[in-house]
């Protein structure tokens, strides 16, 4: 028999639709790989019995010649950022550490009710603050990658989905859910040459999603191949009244209209994205993109997105500054950690949790982020920030006069060594340099594998389309997937 | 309006005061979640993930609390802001599960507006002024903590978190306690009578911060101090009293007044400060991001205005045109349940001046002898309809009609009923009443005499003896022109 662990979305589904293998033998068998994989530290809770129970209902549903949802039978691992009724939440937190949600996720509850079960709660960065898993209270998540020429040193899968990335890459589970608040889908898919679309701001519900920056955190799907990023991505996406941001429009049947035929398609290149001394294997692979979106007949223009230099430091006021409020209600009054000294009061109380509940990183966002809401700094950090935030979306609007997508790198290096920049925040941020316009813009955009750097470690490409066009996204994403070949997958040392 | 002054040893002061009043929104739900709004009920059983702020709950706009403070915003005569916003207000307190208020800072639902009051109503010309009303926002209540439940913890109960606020915020254009007592009394009513609040202070759905400063007439502005939370119209006055006082002494004394928060103690009937300038918080106000701004149509701002009931000005001025005093239609409109209860009496065909006098003199003073209020009334505006209509019709006379209706306030029964059981008809007899006047004139030959000799003043004893005879049930117009006829031949 074959190894199912060794398929995708779409495979399980087919398979399991036709009858070649139940899903309770899908899910026994990515259960076993994730009972196998403890080193890799990618999940915080196993539930192989939730895996199972799904498993069993969809095959009971087929045998009974009921209808199969979009995900039916395809185990998936499900970031710890999203709540699961009965099923501890921590968002990789102290803070929440033992908190079991008595409510589901909208984006969870429909990806289960499309069939899909769940092998466990992926580990992340802590309140998904982080690029590469080194804040997660529960460990650092390590990438099944290793750089070549025997280096063994531990890389990061990259953040904040860095659960998911290593999860996928090392096929612990065919999929995962991510979140992307500044590139937290994209770049850990880089990372670990996987993909994963990060949709328009809106398309995802929030409701149930653990919140760091609400104004721009969104769900989206991680997986081994566009395909299967569009079936997932049709199965979580919908309208939610639950949200008040959601976005009240039908769900595109996004895998029906995959097409990798780009002729008639302008695909933008934005020279500020050409940053002085970048990775010679980075500025190659982008050539290569160029070429095969070319090949599959898209025009190749350059533009500017001239405030982009921009994006960055105004991503890093707002998130925090969002953050820093978001992240009140973790207190130790209702639920979760509460540290109570002798004869405390209640700031004492405030101070002691949450000095014990969080981590150094959320900490640091925490005090950034009330620093720049403080009187006297407001206009100077926050209100600059959302000036900042719109002239970048107005970059794009204007480079959607010129263009229907945008391709660029999703991320200025490839995986780094965990503790290699632990001790430099900046360093850290500058990881999300390419992948933060996009997401400050509530704009698609999503990352494929583009090939391997010298080192042997996978580098990303990512394709930034209009508020909406994931189709176009997805589908200039298959042409580079069809075209980069890419099927090199970490060497089993876990 | 009279001039209020405080007299200081170095002359008189002027106090100027601003109000801020907290409105709770008449709804069903919560501002921002379906948790029930109500009153009451056990400790946190009002709570929903939302308003327990569970990790990952999104806040959604309640329409109907948004209709609510656009229709007080119509009601004021207020500016509606088409497009407006919530920010967060950051603080920690155990009784504020988000670690933040959602309120409206930089964009409120509503801007300018103003409300005229009078500052003794039961007088016609007492003089009026305009209170001018600076914005209204919507937010959230937070929720309370219980300090008597365990010795050295506090218990929280979340039923009021996140129930709907109105903050109407006015300009500092009052002078006087009375003038703020007015001001409260004239916006609850308003309030009432849209039934975006049921102003009921006792049970908090209804408070004051007071905001009062001194200074000598026709200076600049003092600096202020903010009295919060006060509860009910005496307190609001009598905060100011003695929040001036206190502010007069102290700068006379050489002090100065520090902008502060403050705390009015009704029993000591003191203010004391409850935190000063220098350790008030940081609220870092920001948009809230899980929000989008509030966007009002003109077909939804038509429904709000439509749904508008006519308010107690303009129901005044009708009332004054219909006949009545200006005394009666002031009293009648100045709380929402009394021109309700006349609304109703009058759609019951009754005669206003008739409707309104028994209204404001017999039914007042029953329940005022009852200590019940109008809305514990014994009687109905059908059943007084039922009464005043058999006075009306010459059935009963108005003496009567007092008996009728303590039996009526006594067991509950319709005045018909009461008339018949009791055989309290008026009668117009002739031979009846021919009767008895024979004998009240045999019997007081001495007053008839008296009369007959120009003591006009007697007829109204003739008349007395003459009712009471008939048992207060003969017809009066009957009963003077009968004796007239006896007494004059």
């Amino acid at each position: 028999m074959t190894d199912l662990t060794k398929l995708g979305v779409a495979a399980i589904r087919t398979g399991v639709a036709s009858g070649e293998f139940n899903a309770v033998e899908v899910a026994e068998a990515f259960n076993a790989n994730v009972a196998a994989a403890k080193a890799l530290n990618a999940f915080i809770v196993e539930t192989p019995e939730k895996a199972i129970e799904a498993a069993q209902a969809v095959d009971a549903d087929r045998a009974a010649g009921n209808p199969l949802g979009k995900m039916a039978g395809v185990p998936i691992g499900m970031k710890d950022l999203f709540c699961t009724e009965g099923v501890q939440t921590t968002a990789a937190s102290h803070i929440l550490e033992g908190f079991v949600p008595t409510y589901e996720s909208t984006v969870s509850a429909n990806l289960w009710k499309a069939g899909a079960g769940m092998l466990g709660k992926l580990n992340m960065d802590q309140f998904a603050m982080g690029s590469s898993n080194e804040t997660s209270y529960f460990g650092n998540v390590i990438s099944p990658w290793r750089r070549g020429g025997g280096d063994n040193a531990a890389l990061a899968p990259g953040g904040s989905s860095g659960g998911s990335s290593s999860a996928i890459a090392a096929r612990l589970c065919p999929a995962a859910t991510g979140t992307d608040t500044g590139g937290s889908i994209r770049q850990p898919a880089a990372f670990v040459g996987i993909s994963g679309i990060k949709p328009t701001y809106g398309r995802c519900s929030r409701w149930g999603v653990v919140a760091f920056a609400s104004s721009l955190d969104q769900a989206g799907p991680m997986s081994r191949d566009v395909r299967d990023c569009a079936i997932m991505l049709e199965a979580m996406a919908g309208f939610d009244p639950k949200d008040s941001t959601s976005l009240d429009l039908p769900v595109p049947e996004w895998e029906a209209g995959l097409n990798s035929d780009l002729r008639g398609k302008k695909v933008g290149i934005p020279k500020e994205y050409r940053l002085d001394g970048i990775d010679e294997d980075i500025a190659a692979m982008w050539d290569n993109g160029i070429a095969w979106l070319k090949d599959a007949g898209a025009e190749i223009v350059d533009i500017s997105l001239p405030h982009t230099k921009y994006a960055l430091p105004a991503y890093y006021i707002i998130a925090p500054a969002e953050a820093s409020s978001n992240l009140a209600r973790y207190d130790g009054v209702r639920y979760g950690l509460r540290d109570l000294p002798d004869g405390a009061g209640l700031q004492d109380m405030y101070a002691a949790t949450r000095a014990a509940g969080f981590g150094a990183e959320v900490r640091r966002r925490i005090m950034i982020g009330t620093y720049v809401l403080s009187a006297g700094f407001y206009d100077a950090y926050y209100t600059q920030a959302q000036k900042v935030r719109a002239l970048i979306a107005r970059d794009f609007e204007a480079a959607w006069a010129q263009c229907d997508l945008i391709l660029a790198p999703t991320a200025p290096s490839a995986a780094f060594g965990l503790g290699e920049k632990t001790s430099d925040p900046l360093a850290m941020y500058l990881n999300d340099v390419f992948a933060v316009p996009a997401s400050l813009a509530g704009l698609p955009a999503m990352s494929v594998p583009g090939g391997l750097d010298k080192q042997g470690l996978p580098l990303g490409l990512q394709i930034v389309g209009k508020a909406l066009d994931e189709q176009g996204v997805l589908n200039a994403g298959l042409a580079i997937e069809e075209r980069a070949g890419f099927t090199a997958e970490a060497e089993k040392w876990w | 309006m009279s001039e209020y002054r405080i007299q200081g040893i170095t002359g008189e002061w002027e106090v100027v005061i601003g109000l801020e009043v907290h409105a709770q929104v008449t709804s069903n739900a919560k501002l921002f979640s379906g948790a029930s709004a109500a009153y009451g009920g056990e400790p946190n059983s009002h709570v929903s993930l939302v308003d327990a702020a569970m990790p990952g709950m999104l806040p959604v706009p309640n329409r109907e609390c948004i209709r609510q403070a656009v229709r007080t915003g119509m009601a004021i005569n207020a500016q509606i802001n088409k497009w407006s916003r919530f920010d967060r207000k950051n603080y920690f307190y155990a009784d504020l599960p988000q670690g933040y208020q959602i309120s409206q800072l930089y964009h409120p639902i509503v801007g300018e507006g103003e409300i005229e009051v009078i500052l003794d109503e039961k007088d016609a010309n007492s003089p009026r002024k305009t209170i001018g009303i600076e914005r209204i926002h919507v937010e959230q209540d937070a929720g309370k903590l219980m300090h008597d439940q365990h010795p050295t913890m506090s218990y929280v109960d979340l039923n009021r978190s996140g129930v709907a606020l109105m903050e109407i915020v006015s300009r500092p254009d009052m002078r006087s306690p009375a003038e703020a007592g007015a001001y409260v009394k004239k916006l609850r009513s308003i309030l009432r009578y849209v039934g975006s609040c049921d102003g009921n202070m006792e049970e908090g759905s209804m408070r004051a911060d007071v905001n009062v400063s001194v200074r000598k007439p026709g200076e600049e502005f003092g600096t202020r101090t903010e009295t919060k939370n006060v509860n009910s119209i005496r307190f609001v006055m009598q905060a100011i009293e003695v929040e001036a006082r206190r502010q007069v002494d102290l700068i006379e004394d050489g002090g100065t007044v520090v902008q502060e928060t403050r705390l009015f103690d009704p029993n000591k009937l003191e203010t004391r400060s409850m935190r000063s300038k220098e350790d008030a918080h940081d609220y870092r106000y920001f948009p809230d991001p899980d929000l989008l701004p509030l966007e009002l149509d003109d077909a939804f701002l038509e429904e709000c205005r439509a749904s508008l009931p006519e308010l107690p000005d303009a129901k005044r001025a009708r009332y004054e045109a219909m006949g009545l005093t200006a005394y009666n239609a002031a009293v009648l409109t100045a709380e929402a349940e009394t021109a309700f209860w006349f609304e109703d009496l009058l759609a019951e065909r009754v005669d206003p001046k008739q409707g309104s006098n028994w209204l404001l003199s017999e039914l007042f003073g029953a329940l005022n002898r009852l200590g019940k209020s109008l809305e514990e009334s014994p009687v109905n505006p059908k059943q007084a309809a039922e009464l005043l209509g058999l006075v009306a019709d010459g059935t009963i006379s108005g003496s009567i009609s007092k008996q009728v209706f303590e039996i009526m306030l006594e067991t509950g029964q319709g005045a018909a009923a009461i008339v018949e059981e009791k055989g309290l008809k008026q009668t117009s007899d002739t031979g009846a009443i021919e009767a008895e006047i024979a004998k009240i004139i045999a019997a007081n030959e001495d007053k008839v005499a008296e009369y007959r000799s120009g003591k006009d003043k007697l007829f109204g004893f003739f008349v007395g003896q003459t009712m009471k005879a008939m048992g207060g049930k003969a017809n009066p117009g009957v009963v003077n022109e009968l004796l007239k006829k006896a007494l004059d031949q």
